[in-house]
């Protein structure tokens, strides 16, 4: 089995987002990055399929040089290889990010063979455009099904576990598939040492793609006006609790 | 000039159209058409409809299934599609304001496309009131487009209030300590019918399952009352609070974001502070 996680290395934004001066990119001077939170888990399945049924399980981004950190993580969690398609920390839509990968998996299915499933996260954390998964699905003939929570390979098939309200619908589709994720659908593991150890010499191939114009062009980001709260303060400590039960009642909960 | 419409009995759907009416004059294609669910056949619904009536945009609530279609139609007809906008101006470009970061962050844009494809974030823009729009003639699906087809429904164990539908909702954050912490908000959360709810940094723990997380990636909820006790107050976490009518923040750190950003606080150690909630409350029952 041959099973492909594509991720992006996002900043970890913490409590308060800060412009860069243009109000173009968030200031990630003091801010530590990782990969978006529904990707991890698409990590974490494609290592966990590929240990039960064996094969070749590859990691996958567009991104600046130090993306390499998040291969890197994704190794540690067990991936084998990565292949890394690096920009020059511009941004790219998603349309051009999709079609930069498709380029790579086609290139990478030719000598390897194609890859039984694809994984996405079902939005980058960041951006949030809801649509590269779709669009390299669509450009690889392949069926896509999105927003998984469960996802279990049933011989030449896989069916597929969506989270919708009150409950979840089943998909069961043929092999290969994309298919895009959720936070939820494992807990990611911690990475060990010697899987941190091992990650640092597995192979990772590099190429620099050209940046085509963007069709959704960013122009500014923004951060929305606050929503007017003043907190009032209910006191300090347990004798608190009196004006606590007070305040739940004036809601009405109470 | 004729706009096209992804439309279902929802709100987000309503507040689609109010949208869509700048873009001309709206006729739609309905959610449900395709029974069971199949967002291929939809999608080609949505391309061939454009095409003949020549649409001048394509637009549905930014919902998850919206969302799903309209990038299937992007890939389907290779054209740009700007998600989650809680406006948009005709013209050439199309000017569109769009969340980023689960709505922590707007971006404006430039959307160049001879057919403008656009999701409207829900909740951001009025609900139309007008008729509703008159629905296309569709063909019935190709094979192919319901190959990807719900076959199933699983409902969720029963247990416990809904995070999502939850009136009232105790969080626990890094700050309470340990799975076993949970004891005390779990009681406090008894006491007040009130769901349990958790941070990120509680589920990558594994302290709590995923299904109690609020936030960007978890749960979007709207309570009455939201008491967030030990939770620092990430991005990731107040993405999913943006519907919360009263938030209490009880932290040791009266400067940690969720302290600033609540209705009401109370500063200290919510190992003391939570249990004796809990007894004020019987105490006076």
């Amino acid at each position: 089995m041959r099973v492909l996680a594509c991720i992006k290395r996002v900043p970890i934004t913490g409590g308060r987002i800060v412009l860069t001066e243009d109000a173009r990119a968030i200031n990630t001077q003091h801010l530590g990055f990782t990969m978006s939170p529904h990707e991890e888990c698409g990590v974490e399945e494609a290592a966990r399929l590929i240990e039960a049924h064996k094969g070749d399980s590859v990691v996958l981004t567009l991104g600046p040089p130090e993306a390499v950190e998040q291969l890197r993580d994704a190794m540690a969690l067990g991936i084998d290889r990565a292949i890394h398609l690096q920009t020059d920390g511009q941004e790219w839509d998603a349309e051009a990010t999709a079609s930069a990968l498709t380029d790579a998996i086609r290139a990478d299915e030719g000598p390897s063979g194609r890859f039984d499933i694809v994984f996405f996260g079902n939005e980058s954390a960041d951006s949030g455009g809801f649509q590269v998964g779709a669009r390299v699905a669509h450009a690889l003939g392949r069926p896509l099904v999105t927003g998984l929570k469960k996802v279990t390979v049933e011989g030449a098939s896989v069916r597929c576990e969506q989270e919708v309200e009150g409950g979840r619908d089943v998909y069961v589709v043929p092999l290969p598939a994309v298919l895009t994720v959720k936070e939820g659908l494992n807990l990611p593991r911690y990475p060990s040492v010697p899987g941190r150890m091992r990650a640092r010499s597995k192979p990772v191939a590099v190429s620099t793609p050209a940046r085509p114009a963007p069709r959704l062009e960013l122009v500014r980001l923004a951060v929305p006006a606050g929503q007017g709260r003043r907190a009032e303060s209910l006191g300090a400590g347990a004798a608190a609790a009196p004006a606590v039960v007070e305040m739940l009642q004036k809601a009405g909960v109470l | 000039m004729t706009v096209l419409v992804l439309m279902d009995e929802s709100d987000a759907s309503r507040q689609a159209l109010t949208l869509a009416r700048k873009f001309g004059d709206p006729r739609s294609v309905r959610m449900d058409a395709i029974e069971p669910f199949a967002p291929d056949a939809l999608a080609a619904a949505l391309a061939q409809a454009a095409d003949e009536l020549n649409a001048s945009a394509v637009f549905a609530a930014g919902t998850d299934r919206g969302n799903e279609v309209m990038a299937r139609l992007a890939a389907r007809t290779g054209l740009p599609f700007a998600a989650n906008c809680i406006s948009a101006t005709p013209g050439e470009p199309v000017s569109v304001t769009r969340l980023r970061w689960g709505g922590s962050l707007l971006e404006e844009a430039r959307l160049h496309s001879p057919r403008p494809l656009i999701s409207v974030a829900p909740h951001t823009v009025p609900e139309d009131t007008g008729p509703r729009p008159q629905d296309v003639d569709m063909k019935p699906p190709a094979e192919a487009d319901l190959v990807v087809r719900v076959v199933d429904h699983v409902s969720p164990r029963n247990g416990g209030v809904s995070l999502a539908e939850a009136k009232v909702i105790v969080s626990g954050g890094r700050g309470v300590g340990s799975k076993e912490g949970f004891a005390i908000i779990e009681d406090l959360a008894g006491l007040l019918g009130a769901a349990v709810g958790c941070s990120r940094a509680v589920t990558s723990a594994g302290w709590r399952p995923h299904s109690d997380q609020v936030g960007q990636t978890g749960t979007k909820v709207a309570p009455d009352v939201y008491i967030a006790c030990g939770i620092s107050g990430a991005t990731q976490h107040m993405a999913g609070l943006k519907g919360a009518k009263r938030i209490l923040a009880i932290n040791s750190d009266p400067q940690a974001p969720l302290m600033l950003n609540a209705d009401y606080t109370v500063t200290g150690d919510l190992k003391e502070i939570v249990p004796a909630i809990s007894a004020e409350i019987r105490k006076r029952r």
